[in-house]
């Protein structure tokens, strides 16, 4: 038996919002033309977006709920690369979704972000879009050099990764520009792969994070990429350790080498628990960890 | 702005015609809404687990979502585990081995194991632990919990087998 409906007036904390459930593409960014300069936003897996409006950090006037436009939910491979729908999940990389190392890679990384039942809901675009520092998803995307396909009603344009992280949760994205996807590339056969963030309780957003892949041709590294994710304001490539592992044979010295290059060329943002020293020595630490846990 | 939309939340399919604001969350339309005070909010920013609910088969933080997000899915809480006075293994394994003091946490917890028992019955105990690190509980330090939901999922193995 039900129990009875409370008359008082009910709590709510999310400010008012109208509502669209476009279930086209072509209608979200309709939508979206309309309302974006009035404070309309997106609304993908909401994990990160409810939050802030619970908290009335962020109070869009409109939002576009785009959970119902199939042609989004879709991973496809294609001309070499992954290609992954605005309004894919993160538990959807549980398995890997394409063969080879950056499924592994992606599986790998999939179970540091955030837990269970955000997974089932949250995106990998939506995560994107959001632009976290400590998103998992964005230092893979800084690391691999991904693209990003935006998409308004004044047309659709590829950003990349390079250009699109532009600060603390801030993308090239426009205010009209729907995230339809993100593109990486596939890693060669032969492709070692990655990844270690450190936080003080599982789940909780990473303090520092390094994604690694790299190939070795006759017994030395031949390619190398070094991401660095929740440590500077934006994800990014660390030249500098790439560097000091080109020419190498994989192993502690080179590794070693590039941890520490890669601590030094950080920028490390500072907050209550961690002074510029500690999160640089926790890159340094992340850095190493990563590439021997490629090693294997 | 504060024009209500009629959906239908189909809870432990019973269907709940209601009508609520967009900016309504989900736990809130459930236990407001539909009456079903099973599910617990706790912090309503998607940080305590105490409101996951299973919605068409996945385990979600119904705090994380707006109502109108759910019109015409299936949920599941606490309320649909039992069987008649029959309590579903996970809810008397958490009393046999004191998975829960105050109580709060618990509609919570035995939706997040519910559904990952019945997603993989042979769950690993460190996917387990990684599964059960989602939600927050105050009393019990986890330990019991832990025991629990190994239980549960022994003995729902076992039964499965037989």
């Amino acid at each position: 038996m039900a129990r009875p409906v409370p008359e008082s007036p009910e709590p709510m904390k999310p400010a008012a919002f109208r509502y669209y459930t476009p279930k086209t593409l072509a209608e979200a960014v309709a939508v979206l033309a309309d309302v974006a300069s009035d404070d309309g936003r997106i609304l993908a897996g909401g994990q990160s977006l409810v939050p802030i409006m619970a908290f009335r950090l962020a109070k869009p006037t409109h939002l576009v709920d785009i959970n119902g436009i199939s042609e989004l939910a879709r991973v496809t491979v294609a001309d070499g690369k992954l290609k992954i729908g605005a309004c894919v999940r993160h538990a959807a990389f549980y398995q890997p979704v394409c063969d080879g190392p950056l499924g592994k890679l992606l599986a790998t990384v999939v179970r540091s972000i955030a837990h269970h039942p955000i997974r089932t809901r949250g995106t990998f675009c939506g995560s994107v879009a959001h632009a976290d520092p400590a998103s998992e998803w964005c230092a893979l995307v800084a690391m691999l050099d991904g693209e990003m396909v935006a998409q308004s009603k004044r047309g659709q344009r590829v950003i990349a990764a390079k250009d699109y992280f532009a600060g603390i949760m801030t993308t090239a994205l426009d205010e009209d520009e729907l995230l339809t996807e993100v593109r990486l590339p596939l890693l060669p056969a032969d492709a070692r792969v990655g990844f270690q963030e450190f936080s003080r309780r599982a789940g909780d957003f990473a303090l520092g994070m390094a994604v690694v892949t790299y190939q070795v041709v006759g017994g030395k590294i031949a390619t190398a990429r070094v991401g660095i994710g929740g440590a500077e304001p934006s994800p990014r490539r660390i030249a500098e350790a790439e560097a000091a592992l080109i020419g190498k044979p994989p192993g502690a010295t080179a590794f070693d080498a590039a941890a520490v290059a890669a601590a030094a060329a950080i920028a490390p943002l500072e907050d209550f628990h961690t002074s510029a020293d500690y999160r640089r020595d926790l890159v340094r630490a992340m850095t190493r960890r990563a590439l021997d846990s490629a090693a294997v | 702005m504060t024009d209500k939309t009629d959906i239908i939340l189909i809870i432990n399919g019973r269907a709940h015609a209601i009508s609520v604001e967009p900016r309504k969350t989900l736990v809130d339309a459930i236990r407001d809404d539909c009456g079903q005070t099973g599910t617990h909010i706790g912090c309503e920013h998607g940080i305590c687990g105490t409101c996951t609910i299973i919605l068409d088969g996945d385990a979600v933080r119904s705090c994380l979502m707006f109502a109108v997000q759910a019109d015409g899915r299936h949920i599941r809480t606490v309320e649909g585990l039992a069987d008649g006075e029959t309590l579903h293994p996970l809810q008397q394994a958490f009393i046999t081995h004191h998975g829960l003091q105050c109580g709060f946490c618990t509609p919570g917890f035995l939706m997040l194991a519910v559904n990952a028992l019945e997603h993989n019955p042979n769950i690993g105990d460190d996917e387990l632990l990684d599964v059960l690190a989602s939600n927050l509980c105050r009393c019990t330090g986890y330990q019991n919990i832990i025991k629990a939901v190994r239980a549960a999922r022994d003995e729902m193995r076992g039964a499965k087998a037989t």
